[in-house]
């Protein structure tokens, strides 16, 4: 348990937080290593959102919007994949590496699509071993439940 | 304004890594205009720097802290007391607000995380472009307002160069020919005669070349503390 990856997948509202309800619905397995943070949109995510959930030890991150040009707000996962460029490249520049982070792109409608690449992450980050700034598993969770407050609040934000 | 762009991590943790406590020291003017500086990016390198501090082994604590103006003394005052819990500071402004920190906290260390590029302007979203080099005798109007100066690559000052192609520089397909600029916006404005006018060489004087420069309003300075007051 201790050594089991910790991996946060965050989800747009509109498209990979709903499938990841799918698969859930469809009673699709995918490893308890991914916790799942809902946003109102990928675009929401900025670079020190990413990297200050990195320095509190989580293992890796995906980021999971719509497909091109299905955005919501228009083009919120085009920024939001150029935005998580620039942190892949401070994740090299720090040492982390950029495999950490991936962006992923999916409709709603696509529940075992969110397992196979929840799936993928999962093998990957096992591959790459723990972050080398990994604490132990309670603190990091802590820190998992810091960050999904401030995407709640920035849900609620949002939607005010 | 003055754009900057920002160093690379491990040239800032190599200049901080022996040190124990070390402020980051954002600029909430140009820079943070330009994206370089301003509140968001001293969190993002603030978040870097200790990770990549501790990937290397360096126990050395970062702390964040941004300012409205780096190059005016004045601003500083909010951020003075903090300084002396610090044994270090990485300044996010341009070269102008490394060096005022640099005077008015005479025995920190200050550091740039930044390399200063320009003085220019936001051409599109994401992208900024020179154009001014701060020659000190501005000659815009003799120009249509296109510097030639900044913006030829040749600095040439009576047309251009044969590498002027479709509007373009020799230098980069994407870079444009000044003086085509020129030559376009003086037809535009119907004064293409004033260039048959030899245009006098450049007084490089009141340039850089001439030493460091002082701009002074003896008007404006308070007595016993202008130059010649």
């Amino acid at each position: 348990m201790e050594s089991e990856p910790i991996i946060l997948a965050l989800c747009c509202h509109y498209c990979a937080y709903a499938a990841a309800d799918m698969a859930g619905s469809m009673r699709l397995q995918y490893p308890s290593s991914v916790r799942v943070l809902r946003f109102p949109c990928t675009g929401k995510i900025e670079v020190n959102y990413v990297l200050s959930a990195f320095e509190r030890g989580i293992d890796g991150i995906m980021v999971a919007g719509c497909l091109e040009g299905g955005c919501h707000y228009l083009e919120g996962n085009l920024r939001a994949r150029r935005r998580i460029e620039r942190a892949q490249q401070f994740l090299d520049e720090i040492g982390l590496g950029a495999g950490r982070l991936e962006m992923f792109n999916l409709s709603s409608a696509e529940g075992p699509r969110f397992a196979e690449i929840a799936t993928e992450m999962h093998e990957r980050i096992v591959k790459l071993g723990p972050s080398p700034l990994r604490r132990e598993r309670a603190a990091v969770m802590a820190g998992v439940e810091k960050i999904a407050q401030e995407s709640l609040a920035a849900l609620a934000g949002e939607t005010k | 304004m003055i754009v900057a762009d920002r160093k690379k991590i491990p040239e800032i943790r190599d200049m901080i890594r022996s040190h124990k406590r070390v402020l980051l020291v954002g600029c909430g003017t140009c820079v943070t205009v330009c994206l370089a500086g301003g509140e968001r990016e001293v969190g993002i390198l603030g978040s870097a720097l200790r990770m990549s501090l501790k990937l290397a082994g360096c126990t050395v604590a970062v702390d964040e802290y941004t300012i409205e103006r780096q190059c005016e003394d004045a601003f500083i005052d909010a951020l003075a007391p903090r300084v002396k819990e610090y044994d270090a500071i990485v300044s996010l402004g341009c070269g102008a607000g490394v060096q005022t920190l640099a005077e008015r906290f005479p025995t920190t260390p200050v550091y740039p995380g930044l390399n200063t590029q320009f003085i220019g302007i936001l051409e599109s979203q994401g992208v900024w472009t020179e154009k001014c080099l701060g020659c000190g005798h501005c000659r815009l109007g003799e120009f249509a307002g296109v510097c030639p100066i900044t913006r030829c690559a040749k600095r040439l000052l009576n047309g251009p160069c044969g590498g002027s192609r479709e509007g373009k520089c020799e230098i980069h397909a994407d870079t444009e020919c000044a003086w085509q600029r020129i030559y376009d916006r003086a037809k535009a404005l119907g004064i293409l005669a004033k260039f048959d006018a030899i245009a006098q060489p450049h007084d490089w004087s009141t340039g850089i070349d001439g030493g460091p420069r002082k701009v002074i309003r003896e008007d404006q300075c308070i007595a016993g503390m202008g130059p010649k007051a």
